[in-house]
């Protein structure tokens, strides 16, 4: 175990140097944050019915999900991806490790060190900031109560393991394409739509929720930001987290699968 | 042989090449495209399933937000194509001292940076909201005069200008950061999802941002109200609303400007 956690340490320090780039991050986010709450807040004025949701939770689902998203695995390690171009990716067969657990160990510093920079200032001004600046009507509500605030912690740790299995399962496919092109090309597309960033799943159409139960990326954010809300009840809560455990378990086993299918196909570039 | 190859002549021959160096990776290039046209896809899907939630966004139906939404991502994704040089200046040229190569050309800086590379993969993008324009055109119903179609060109061009300035502006701004600011992003990308929906819904300070100071909402949401044929509700006139687009190019020009003023405040990395 221990050198998978000095991987971790290691990446951490690294990526933890990169503090403007966090900054010009963290401006971006309020903006679209801002936007996405001007529009919601503008569909919500123009309906009398009741929604599956109301404006407080898809503050919470604004406010985390632009926190948050650095955690979504859309994108791949660059010096992971520049190890399998240039066929470094020979060394690290060769090393004494779990090739899986080595490069999992890294990719989950890759997911954690830049999400826990952007989150902790996003979280902060969109409780306390907002309100300063006037703008309280659009602050990020508190978790409905102390058990909600639990389970969001709980559910958010199943997240980061989700988001990293998903990553790996991309960067074990770079080996097949070299350039990790094609695949990898519609994450983008894929994962904010389907983990409910560009519109809470809830609010999609009553009959693509039975889809949208089914699916795994839900469990990158739609599960954590709907316990954290109430929307997801106490009791439901702990099966929503069962299937985002059961969702990263299944993940792994094809990770591993496809790397053990890739390292007997590996062909290293160059001498 | 450059002799006498004028400027315009010589862009030409440059964009030439470029697309010729990307159709040598066939297979490559349609899916770079076709990713292109599933990631700026996903957002049409979450405005679908917003109204079908919520019906309406106040006055505002479908077709005339996916009318702007077709409208700003086409012209966005014309200018992405063709502002490349100028997208990823701070990075490649002046980090990197390459810049100082650019100078010695007895050509215009701005002419060899149009012409870095023509980045034929947005066509993903730019089809993509063409189709979604069409649509929307197909579904309003707009009485068409030859002023209307003349208006629409306007507003397309203006807007692709428009944000052809804002590419220079970043680069010019990367004189004084040396990196690329990401936080510009919030008015290209940001920029695109803003545009989407009607100015009208924002609040005052924010429409008065993308009016006055970054006029997107004159090259999109004023000439879009004048072709629906309908009152402004922010209470603009129609002679209004038909020039705006106009200050799309007085955008460009002081993007220009300050690209000068960048320039006479420019050293080297030296490296």
């Amino acid at each position: 175990m221990k050198p998978y956690l000095a991987i971790v340490a290691a990446r951490f320090q690294m990526l933890l140097q990169y503090r403007a780039a966090a900054f010009a991050g963290f401006a971006t986010q309020l903006f679209w944050g801002l936007i996405k709450v001007m529009v919601f807040v503008a569909f919500f004025a123009s309906t009398s019915v009741e929604q599956p949701m109301s404006l407080s939770q898809v503050l919470v689902y604004i406010w985390l999900g632009q926190a948050l998203l650095a955690l979504l695995p859309w994108n791949v390690d660059p010096e992971i991806a520049g190890h399998v171009r240039s066929g470094a990716v020979a060394y690290e067969l060769l090393r004494p490790l779990n090739l899986y657990a080595f490069w999992f160990a890294r990719t989950f510093a890759f997911r954690a060190a830049p999400t826990l920079l952007r989150m902790v200032p996003m979280v902060l001004f969109a409780y306390l900031g907002l309100p300063l600046i006037g703008l309280g009507d659009w602050a990020l509500p508190l978790p409905a109560d102390g058990a909600a605030a639990g389970l969001f912690a709980l559910s958010l740790a199943a997240t980061l393991v989700l988001s990293t299995a998903v990553t790996m399962v991309l960067h074990i496919a770079l080996m097949w394409t070299i350039s990790g092109e094609g695949f990898n090309r519609l994450m983008p597309g894929i994962v904010p739509l389907f983990s409910g960033l560009v519109v809470p799943l809830p609010l999609f159409p009553d009959w693509l929720q039975p889809l949208l139960f089914w699916q795994p990326f839900k469990g990158l954010a739609d599960v954590p930001f709907r316990i954290y809300s109430g929307h997801i009840d106490a009791g439901d809560a702990l099966l929503e987290i069962a299937l985002q455990i059961g969702w990263c378990a299944m993940i792994v086993a094809f990770g591993l699968w496809l790397l053990n299918r890739a390292g007997r196909r590996v062909v290293v570039q160059g001498g | 042989m450059a002799e006498g190859v004028g400027g315009l002549g010589l862009y030409g021959r440059l964009v030439g090449q470029s697309v010729r160096a990307q159709l040598q990776y066939r297979w490559s290039f349609l899916l770079m495209a076709f990713g292109n046209m599933v990631t700026s896809g996903v957002e049409v899907i979450g405005i679908w399933a917003l109204f079908d939630r919520f019906g309406s966004l106040g006055a505002w139906r479908l077709a005339e937000v996916a009318f702007l939404y077709g409208l700003v991502n086409a012209a966005f994704a014309v200018a992405e194509a063709l502002a490349r040089g100028f997208d990823v200046f701070g990075k490649e040229f002046v980090k990197t001292g390459t810049f100082d190569r650019v100078l010695l050309r007895p050509r215009s800086t701005v002419l060899q940076l149009a012409g870095h590379e023509f980045q034929l993969q947005r066509v993903g993008r730019f089809l993509q909201g063409a189709a979604v324009l069409a649509w929307a055109i197909w579904m309003l119903p707009i009485d068409w005069q030859l002023w209307k179609v003349a208006l629409l060109a306007f507003a397309f061009v203006g807007a692709a200008v428009f944000f052809y300035g804002l590419f220079i502006a970043q680069a010019a701004l990367s004189f004084w950061t040396t990196e690329s600011l990401e936080i510009m992003n919030t008015l290209t990308y940001g920029g695109t999802e803003t545009a989407q929906y009607p100015l009208a819904i924002y609040r005052p300070w924010f429409r008065r941002f993308f009016t006055y100071v970054v006029p997107l909402g004159c090259v999109t949401y004023f000439p879009a109200v004048a072709i629906f044929g309908i009152d402004d509700p922010l209470g603009s006139g129609r002679a209004f609303q038909v020039m705006a687009p106009a200050s799309g190019f007085l955008f460009f020009a002081a993007a220009l400007g300050f690209w000068r003023l960048g320039i006479r405040h420019y050293t080297s990395t030296g490296s």
